[in-house]
């Protein structure tokens, strides 16, 4: 009899209430630079849209969570308090945010090991994630996965083998095909996974099997320390689909990655296949915690960045500007999500690890009720009993 | 009480009457009845439970994919020329007639992305059974295997499950020479959060593949392509569609008291044959155990039969180094049955060569029936 596997960590609201729109929500209506898009073989999603302003609130909101929780964990991986391998999306905001506001809770998305923004947007709470950064039992994965391995309800995902989450996603989107569902599979990868085999495999299949994957290229200008221009003969990575429309969007403007997501969430629930975004971003920090990120581009590179191109910096203009948000009111949220954060670091700190004990090590090798008799330890006497709870030769 | 019969044996005895009736064979109607026929070695209504069936191996994995297909429709079959092709060994003859192309399904000759991409599927919570043509190329798609499919539920915290089966023939074809002959029981045996399994019997073949897609981990399902063409008797029991076979436990082909064998797969069968010879010759019982799986590894029936015989033979046909031998000598010293032992075990196993091409070569590449009685004899000083 096989018992129900372990639900995933306390999910927030915050989905159920962004797609409820309220009476009192205004719209306000959006003009993107012509810039933001460049279609192949496509015609480009409206420049020109409306939106709630509760939307491109609720966007900021998420923007600053993101940017302050990411930034908490390089703080705490340089206090050693979170270990191996740590890759941080500070500057990647836009895309994460833009795609969970474009999408629902039936879509599905997919992504390699940077991941904590998306797992945060796909509902996964500030506590859960820092506290698996630390390896605490509360933690999304229960401490047994860590940064590069978080899972939310229709996210998969936290992937580690570079590439290898690409037929992943081909999959989710073969499934949703196979039940019905009018939903896409968000399929996330970096410049340096593109040119992976099985990425064009999975372009292949999702083609010729009209799947509804959104491939989209986070082309962030490195692979690691190499430059997209010495891994990769094309660098247009929205054209690497050949035979596949594709759509270049510019990742730090968080409107026009919402525009240009909710443009391939619809092209795929209208039965239109694959499509291959390329979201064009950058990362302030480096490749991960280990990586200083200023061996192979410059300080300036990084800096103008920073200071012309920032998604939060850019959204919070477009708000003034509008007239959506006074500077005091942007200056209290932002106080307030560092606040939260600061408090969600100070509760995940204090929550326990998993407790050192092999019942806990051996829990979750196979699915409760079909594990296999024995599983062995370090030495034969640590041999794990699972039908009788106990260690094979000795009772501890 | 007339036993009930399988949606398979009614469908065949339906065709058996039509053609009765009707002497033109393609009068028949309905997809999947020439399937149930051939399946059903002439079934007739009034045949008694006792008189024995027999089934190639071939048509009780056909079966059993059937009925998994039939009984739930989260369970799909992948794989390169499954469907229109019938497949590559006929294993799924009949079956996009009789389910259509949304649950049978052709891939590109692409193993990274299809496997890939049925993990993927399976994550979502369907229930896919994967077919590789031969594991030799799964080794294009082992990453995902191990990394994708193994390792998720434990790196999730247990909140993220992947049921999936992996199919496909493994180990020795004959003359298909070194980059088409080589057994993986070994490698996917050492994964911790995978099944593997290794039939040798029709009743085998069909109880497990049913046992495996129904399991909710990921399991390695190790065919043979030889074994494929053989004949065995099935009871009826094994017929039905709710006969499954419990993943983990081996099975005593021949009660012996001298002698154990411990083997899989094709190997059975070459123990099967010593185990004749060395009674007639030599006047010796030998026990022979069918393994069904590699992991878990049935090792307490191991145990109580070493306990009961002193002496242990292993036969698999993979590589020597490392092997599923090797970990079946490890167990049993590592055990109480070391204390039983009165001789030490002998491994016999595939040579440790790149399979050759040539018969006279080849026959010296893998384990069959004198090799089995030479090391036989030596364990037990004869």
């Amino acid at each position: 009899m096989i018992r129900s596997v372990r639900p995933l960590a306390n999910v927030s609201s915050r989905i159920a209430k962004r797609n409820l729109a309220s009476s009192s929500s205004e719209l306000v209506s959006i003009e993107l630079p012509a810039s933001s898009f460049e279609g192949y073989n496509l015609d480009i999603p409206e420049l020109s849209f409306e939106t709630e302003k509760e939307t491109l609130l609720q966007m900021y909101k998420d923007m600053i969570i993101i940017r302050r929780m990411e930034m908490a964990a390089d703080a705490l991986y340089k206090a050693k308090k979170i270990r191996g391998f740590c890759h941080l999306s500070v500057g990647q905001e836009a895309i994460a945010v833009g795609i969970e506001n474009a999408i629902s809770k039936e879509d599905t998305v997919i992504t390699s090991y940077r991941c904590h923004g998306f797992a945060f947007m796909r509902g996964a709470p500030v506590k859960a994630i820092l506290g698996e950064l630390m390896g605490k039992r509360t933690g999304v994965s229960y401490g047994k996965g860590g940064s590069m391995h978080m899972f939310a309800p229709g996210f998969y995902g936290g992937n580690g083998i570079v590439g290898a989450q690409v037929p992943l996603g081909a999959g989710l989107a073969f499934s949703h095909k196979y039940r019905g569902q009018k939903a896409a599979a968000f399929t996330l990868y970096g410049d340096g996974a593109s040119n992976q085999g099985q990425v064009f495999e999975a372009y292949n299949m999702a083609k010729l099997w009209n799947l509804p994957c959104i491939f989209a290229c986070e082309n962030n200008k490195y692979g690691m320390g190499t430059a997209a221009s010495r891994s990769s003969a094309l660098v247009e990575y929205h054209k690497r689909g050949q035979y596949i429309p594709g759509l270049k969007i510019n990742g730090m403007d968080v409107l026009a990655t919402y525009q240009a997501s909710k443009f391939a969430k619809d092209w795929a629930a209208q039965g239109n296949g694959p499509l291959v975004l390329e979201y064009e971003t950058y990362r302030y920090g480096g490749h991960s915690m280990s990586d200083p990120g200023t061996t192979y581009r410059t300080r300036e590179e990084v800096q103008h960045m920073r200071s012309r191109n920032d998604p939060i910096a850019g959204l919070k203009a477009t708000l003034l500007d509008k007239g959506i948000a006074t500077e005091e009111e942007i200056k209290s949220y932002d106080k307030a999500a560092r606040a939260y954060v600061d408090e969600q670091v100070a509760s995940a700190e204090a929550d326990s690890p998993p407790e050192a004990k092999m019942d806990i090590l051996f829990e979750d090798v196979y699915v409760p009720g079909s594990e296999i008799p024995v599983l062995r330890g370090r030495i034969s006497d640590d041999s794990w009993d699972f039908k009788n709870k106990t260690f094979l030769n000795k009772v501890y | 009480m007339a036993p009930k019969l399988s949606s398979v044996a009614k469908t065949a005895q339906l065709a058996a009457s039509a053609l009765k009736s009707n002497a033109v064979r393609s009068s028949l109607k309905y997809s999947g009845q020439y399937q149930a026929l051939r399946m059903i070695n002439g079934t007739r209504a009034a045949s008694s439970p006792a008189e024995k069936k027999t089934i190639t191996i071939r048509d009780a994995l056909n079966a059993g994919l059937a009925e998994e297909l039939d009984r739930d429709d989260d369970v799909f079959l992948m794989g390169e020329e499954v469907a229109q092709y019938n497949g590559a060994y006929k294993v799924s003859r009949g079956l996009l007639d009789r389910f259509g192309e949304r649950r049978v399904i052709d891939t590109p000759i692409t193993e990274m992305g299809f496997t890939g991409l049925a993990v993927g599927a399976a994550l979502h919570g369907l229930k896919p059974v994967l077919e590789f043509m031969t594991f030799n190329f799964a080794m294009q798609a082992i990453d995902q295997i191990v990394n994708s499919a193994a390792k998720t539920y434990y790196m999730s915290g247990g909140t993220q499950p992947c049921n999936i089966t992996f199919r496909g023939p493994n180990g020795a074809a004959a003359g298909v020479a070194a980059q088409h002959s080589q057994c993986y029981a070994a490698w996917y045996g050492s994964i911790p959060g995978l099944k593997v399994v290794s039939p040798y019997s029709a009743e085998d073949y069909k109880g497990l593949i049913k046992a495996a897609i129904r399991d909710p981990n990921p399991v390695v399902f190790l065919e043979n392509e030889i074994a494929y063409g053989e004949t065995h008797e099935i009871s009826e029991e094994a017929l039905s569609t709710d006969f499954i076979l419990p993943i983990g436990k081996a099975n005593i082909e021949r009660e012996g008291t001298d002698l154990t064998f411990v083997s899989h797969s094709r190997s059975v069968k070459f123990c099967l044959e010593a185990a004749e010879t060395l009674e007639k010759q030599y006047g010796v019982k030998a026990e022979v155990i069918n393994l069904r799986s590699i992991k878990p590894l049935d090792v307490p029936t191991i145990v109580e039969s070493v306990k009961k015989t002193n002496h242990l033979v292993t036969v698999e046909a993979g590589f020597p180094a490392f092997g599923v031998g090797s970990e079946i000598v490890a167990q049993v010293m590592e055990s109480e049955a070391f204390d039983y032992l009165d001789a030490p075990v002998e491994r016999v196993t595939g040579c440790e060569v790149p399979t050759p091409y040539a018969k006279e070569l080849e026959d010296f590449a893998f384990p069959d029936e004198p090799t089995v009685v030479r090391a036989a004899r030596k364990v037990l000083g004869l």
